[in-house]
C-alpha cells in the first residue's frame, strides 16, 4: 500500500480583533461543529488556584450577555445539537455540534460567550460549579481505583512550581478558594480573540461561513495579547520512588521518564518505542509478561506528547500471586534490549502501518473530541498550518530502527525516572 | 404533526442569504434554524453468498477505509445454565488460534496490515469485526475468514484466557460504577436468570470451562443460517462481493437453526426496596434506581425514548438538572432503558457526594415522581427535537452506520425504521410520554441500590423510610473472590 497522502482542505482568515478562523467543508452528513480552542490550561494557573482553568470551562456553559443560565444548552438540544468541552495542561477547547441548519445558533452561542460571558456572572454561578467539579474530582480521581496515583505521578515527574507538577482536577482547597473575582481575572486575560482560534467544519458553504463568523464575533473585542509560556527545560536526576496505598485488589507499577516536547525531534520515536513495547500481542513487554510468562494481567506504554514537557510512562499490573519488582526487572530488561540493539524491520514496518491506518480513521468524524475540526485546530495551535496531517505522518516513515534504538537509549535511562508503585491497602 | 420550531423555520428560510458581515448581530433573541437539511439515509444494498449467507452493504467514499462484520445471532443471553460466560469466552477465544495461524501469528498478521480485527459477544449476538485500510482489505479478508470459521481453541491459550478472566472478576471488586451495575442486575433478575450475572460468567463457571465446552458453543451458534456479514465503506458491491465469496462462501459446515436459549420470566418487584453494598470511605455514593424495563421489540419504543430523553437522557433533563447543575450532588446523573431482546434494566442513576447521598435519593424520587404528571409543550418539543434532528448525524462513519445496520440485523426492525424514524419521534403527543411514563415508571415498586459508605449514609437513607433495607456483601454481588491458578 502506498503511503497515504491525506489532505484536508480549509480556508483561513483572521478578524480585526485577532480571532484567528479555519473553515473546511465535508458534505457527508448534514451537520456542521463549531470547535472552538482557547490557548490556556492548567499551566497558566498559580498556586494556591489549581483547577482553575477547569473550573472556568464549566462557567462557559452557565450563560452569557444574552443567554439566560440553561438556555445554552436547552437552545442547542431544541436544534437536536451537543456540545462538550475539555481542559488540559496547554489548552482548553469546546465544540457545538448542530444540524448545518443551526450554524447560526451555534455561533451566537459560542460568540457571546467569548463576548460577554462576564455579564451574566455571578459569584453563585462560580458556586454551583465549584460543587459540580469536586463531584467530578471524586468521582474521577477519588473513587477510581488507581485515581489518586494518576494525580502523584505528576508531582513526581515536575518539580514543585512547574506549570505540570498539578493535576488538571486541582486540588480540593484550592476549588474551595476559587473566586468570583479569579474568574474576571482569568476571563480578561486569557480568553479574548486573539488567545482563541476557530474551527468550523462540515455542512458548510465556505463563503456563507465565512460571512456568518464575521458577523458573529465581529463584535467581540480585542484583549491584551498573551505572552507565549517559556520553562526552562527539566530534568530528573535520579530515581524518585514512591509507595502509595489505595483500595484494590492488585498493585501497580508505573515507570515515567520525562522526554521531549510534542513534535521536537524523538517525540515520534518515542511513539515507536512505546508501539514496540506495549502495542498488540507481540509486543515486547506484553508478550514476555502477559503472554508467555502471564505474571502481569496488563501492561501499558505511551509517549504523552504535551507543549512544555512530554512524559513516557509505562504500566504494569501483577497477576495475583506476582509482584511489581517481578515485572519491573522483565521490563527493564526489554527497556535495555531495545536500547542496545535495533529492533527489525518488521517491527517498524509493523508500527508504521499502524500509524498510518491510525491517521485515516482519524478522518472519518468531523465534530467532536479528536474530530477532524479539532484536530485542525489541535495542528493550528501547535505548528500555525491546520492541514499539518501529512507533515505529522511524515515524521514516522523516515525513522530508522536506529532512531528508535537511539530515543530508547537517550530518553528512557533506568536510573534517571520516577518509580510509582501503588499497593493494596492493608498488604504488607 | 409541525412542531413550532418548524413553522419560525419556515417563515424565517433564506435569511442568511442576505446577510452582509457589516450588518450587527441582532442578540436579543436566538437565531433561527435555517429550512431542514435534506435527509438523505445511505442505501442498503442486500446480496447474499453462494451459500446463503446475507450480505449487508453501505457504501462510503470519503476516506479509504471499510468495515466487515461478521454479525452472529447468539450472545451471553443463550448461554445456558451452569455455562454463564461460555459465549463470551467462546468469541474471545477465536482470535487464539485459528486456520494454521497461532494466537501471536493472527495478531502480527493484523498488525502488520494496519487492521482492527476483534471478536466480541454482547448480550444479543457476536461478531467478528474488521476496520482496515480498503487497500488492505483482501489481506485481511482471509485473516477474519479464518478466525471466524476455523478457530482451534488450543487449549494453553484457553487456561491464559482463564487467569485473564479471572482476574478480571478479581478487579471489577475495586470499582464501585462496576459493583453497581452488577448488583442491580443481581436484584433484579436474580442469580439464575442470564440477566443477572456479568456477561464475562461465574468464577466457578470460568473456571471449569473446558475447550470441549467451547466448540460445542461455537458449533451451535457459528453457522450461516445463524449468521449476516456488514460492509460499509470505500467499496464497490461488485468489487468485494467475490473477496467476501473466496472468503466465506464455502463456508457450509452446521446449517440449519442455530440452538437459542430461552430467558425464564422475570418478574417485577412488588414493593419498593433497599439495597445497600458498604464501600467503606468512598467519595462518593454509586445510585441505581429502577427496575425491569422493556424489550427492545416494545411498541412503546418511541414514547420511551422521549420520555427519557425528559427524565435523564439528555443534558437539560430533568434528573441531570437538579441533581448536577441545581444541587451539585453530582457530577452528571441521568437515567436508561436498555432494551434487549428480553426486557432489560431501567435505571435512574448518579454517583453522589457521600454526604449528600439521602439528599440525593430525595431529589431523585421527585424526579421519577414529576416525570408521571403532564409534560410542558416546550419541554417535550425539545427532548423531540433533540432525538429527531441530530438522528441523520449519527450515520457519519464505517463504524456509526455498521453498528446501526447490526441492530436492524439483530432486533428484526423493519425496512423503513430509519427512514421513518424521525417522522415516528415526532409524531409522539404528550398523551403518549405521560402514558408510557405511568406504564414503566413506578417509583412505589422501584429497587434502590447504593453503593457506598455504609456508616456514613445508612443513617440517612433509613431516615428517608423509602422501604425495607437489605444489605449485600461484595460476594453476594460477584461470588466469592476466584482464586487465580498459577
Amino acid at each position: 500500500m502506498a503511503a497515504p497522502k491525506i489532505e484536508v482542505k480549509y480556508t483561513q482568515f483572521t478578524l480585526p480583533n485577532g480571532l484567528r478562523v479555519i473553515l473546511h467543508e465535508d458534505h457527508s452528513v448534514p451537520m456542521v461543529s463549531v470547535n472552538m480552542w482557547y490557548h490556556v490550561g492548567s499551566a497558566r494557573e498559580r498556586t494556591g488556584r489549581t483547577g482553575f482553568a477547569h473550573l472556568f470551562e464549566h462557567l462557559m456553559f452557565m450563560g452569557s450577555g444574552h443567554v439566560q443560565p440553561g438556555q445554552f444548552d436547552e437552545w442547542l438540544e431544541t436544534a437536536g445539537g451537543d456540545n462538550n468541552g475539555s481542559t488540559e495542561n496547554d489548552r482548553t477547547n469546546y465544540w457545538i455540534n448542530v444540524p448545518s441548519n443551526s450554524l447560526e445558533l451555534a455561533l451566537f452561542l459560542e460568540s457571546d460567550r467569548m463576548g460577554y460571558l462576564l455579564d451574566t456572572m455571578t459569584p453563585k454561578t462560580v458556586d454551583a460549579q465549584r460543587d459540580v467539579v469536586k463531584n467530578e474530582r471524586r468521582q474521577s480521581y477519588e473513587n477510581r481505583p488507581y485515581g489518586q496515583a494518576d494525580i502523584t505521578l505528576g508531582e513526581l515527574l515536575y518539580p514543585e512550581g512547574h506549570p505540570y507538577h498539578w493535576p488538571v482536577i486541582g486540588y480540593m482547597p484550592d476549588l474551595t478558594a476559587a473566586s468570583y473575582d479569579d474568574v474576571v481575572t482569568f476571563f480578561k486575560t486569557y480568553y479574548a480573540p486573539g488567545n482563541a482560534s476557530l474551527v468550523v467544519a462540515g455542512d458548510i458553504e465556505t463563503e456563507t461561513a465565512r460571512t456568518l463568523v464575521e458577523r458573529w464575533f465581529g463584535d467581540v473585542k480585542p484583549g491584551a495579547p498573551v505572552e507565549p509560556m517559556t520553562m526552562p527545560g527539566v530534568a530528573l536526576a535520579g530515581v524518585q520512588k514512591k509507595t502509595v496505598t489505595d483500595k484494590v485488589q492488585l498493585p501497580r507499577l508505573s515507570l515515567a521518564w520525562l522526554t521531549p516536547s510534542h513534535l521536537a525531534p524523538a517525540d515520534a520515536a518515542l511513539d515507536i518505542v512505546a508501539d514496540m513495547l506495549a502495542g498488540g500481542k507481540n509486543s515486547r513487554l506484553y508478550k514476555r509478561l502477559v503472554y508467555d510468562m502471564q505474571i502481569a494481567q496488563s501492561v501499558s506504554a505511551g509517549q504523552n506528547s504535551q507543549a512544555l514537557s512530554s512524559y513516557f510512562l509505562i504500566e504494569a499490573t501483577p497477576r495475583p500471586g506476582h509482584t511489581v519488582e517481578e515485572l519491573q526487572k522483565v521490563i527493564d530488561e526489554e527497556i535495555t534490549r531495545l536500547q542496545n540493539d535495533a529492533p527489525s524491520q518488521h517491527e517498524m514496518e509493523r508500527s508504521f502501518n499502524q500509524v498510518e491506518a491510525s491517521f485515516y480513521n482519524r478522518m472519518e468524524r468531523v465534530g467532536g473530541f479528536g474530530g477532524k475540526a479539532d484536530q485542525l485546530n489541535a495542528y493550528y495551535t501547535q505548528t500555525g498550518d491546520p492541514d499539518w496531517f501529512n507533515e505529522d505522518l511524515g515524521r514516522y516513515r523516515p525513522l530508522s530502527a536506529t532512531d528508535v534504538q537511539a530515543a530508547a537509549a537517550q530518553y528512557l535511562p533506568l536510573g534517571r525516572r520516577v518509580e510509582l508503585v501503588v499497593m493494596p491497602e492493608g498488604s504488607k | 404533526m409541525m412542531t413550532r420550531r418548524f413553522v419560525l423555520a419556515t417563515a424565517l428560510a433564506g435569511l442568511t442569504a442576505v446577510l452582509s458581515a457589516q450588518q450587527a448581530p441582532d442578540r436579543t433573541h436566538p437565531p433561527q434554524p435555517g429550512p431542514p437539511p435534506a435527509l438523505t439515509l445511505p442505501t442498503i444494498q442486500k446480496r447474499q453468498l453462494s451459500n446463503g449467507l446475507p450480505v449487508w452493504m453501505v457504501e462510503m467514499h470519503k476516506v479509504p477505509v471499510v468495515q466487515v462484520n461478521l454479525l452472529v445471532f447468539s450472545g451471553t443471553a443463550d448461554d445456558p445454565a451452569g455455562k454463564f460466560g461460555v459465549a463470551s469466552l467462546t468469541t474471545a477465544m477465536l482470535e487464539e488460534g485459528a486456520g494454521a495461524r497461532s494466537a501471536l501469528e493472527i495478531a502480527d498478521a493484523v498488525d502488520f496490515l494496519g487492521a482492527d480485527l476483534g471478536a466480541g459477544t454482547g448480550i444479543d449476538a457476536s461478531a467478528v469485526r474488521l476496520h482496515v485500510p480498503v487497500a488492505r482489505l483482501a489481506g485481511a479478508l482471509p485473516i477474519m475468514a479464518d478466525v471466524a470459521l476455523r478457530p482451534t481453541f488450543p487449549k494453553d491459550e484457553l487456561e491464559r484466557l482463564r487467569r485473564e478472566r479471572l482476574t478480571n472478576l478479581l478487579q471489577a471488586r475495586d470499582d464501585p460504577p462496576t459493583i453497581a451495575a452488577l448488583a442491580f442486575s443481581r436484584i433484579l433478575y436474580g442469580p439464575a436468570h442470564r440477566y443477572g450475572t456479568a456477561m464475562l460468567g461465574t468464577g466457578a463457571a470460568i473456571a471449569a470451562f473446558t475447550p470441549d465446552d467451547l466448540r460445542a458453543f461455537y458449533a451451535a451458534t457459528f453457522r450461516p443460517a445463524n449468521t449476516a456479514l456488514l460492509v460499509v465503506g470505500d467499496v464497490a458491491p461488485d468489487h468485494v462481493m467475490p473477496l467476501l465469496e473466496s472468503s466465506f462462501g464455502s463456508w457450509t459446515a452446521q446449517t440449519g437453526a442455530a440452538a437459542h436459549a430461552t430467558l425464564p420470566a422475570a418478574p417485577e418487584p412488588a414493593r419498593r426496596e433497599i439495597y445497600l453494598v458498604d464501600k467503606p470511605d468512598a467519595a462518593q455514593s454509586q445510585v441505581r434506581i429502577g427496575w425491569i424495563g422493556v424489550p427492545r421489540s416494545t411498541p412503546d419504543y418511541f414514547p420511551i425514548q422521549v420520555m427519557n430523553t425528559i427524565l435523564g437522557g439528555s443534558f437539560s433533563s430533568r434528573l441531570n438538572m437538579n441533581l448536577r447543575e441545581k444541587h451539585g450532588y453530582a457530577y452528571g446523573a441521568g437515567s436508561g432503558f436498555d432494551m434487549r431482546a428480553s426486557a432489560g434494566p431501567f435505571a435512574a442513576s448518579a454517583g453522589v457526594q457521600t454526604d449528600k447521598t439521602a439528599e440525593s435519593l430525595k431529589e431523585f424520587f421527585n424526579e421519577l415522581n414529576g416525570i408521571l404528571q403532564p409534560i410542558p409543550p416546550d419541554e417535550l418539543a425539545r427532548a423531540k427535537n433533540y432525538v429527531a434532528l441530530r438522528f441523520p448525524g449519527g450515520f457519519e462513519t464505517t463504524g456509526d452506520i455498521s453498528r446501526k445496520l447490526e441492530d436492524a440485523l439483530v432486533y428484526h426492525l423493519p425496512d423503513t425504521y430509519f427512514s421513518q424514524y424521525v417522522q415516528s419521534i415526532q409524531a409522539v403527543t404528550a398523551a403518549d410520554v405521560q402514558r408510557v411514563a405511568q406504564k414503566y415508571i413506578q417509583p412505589g415498586r422501584f429497587v434502590v441500590l447504593v453503593v457506598g459508605d455504609r456508616k456514613k449514609i445508612e443513617p440517612g437513607i433509613r431516615a428517608l423510610n423509602l422501604g425495607a433495607i437489605k444489605i449485600v456483601t461484595i460476594d453476594e454481588v460477584f461470588g466469592p473472590a476466584p482464586s487465580i491458578p498459577q
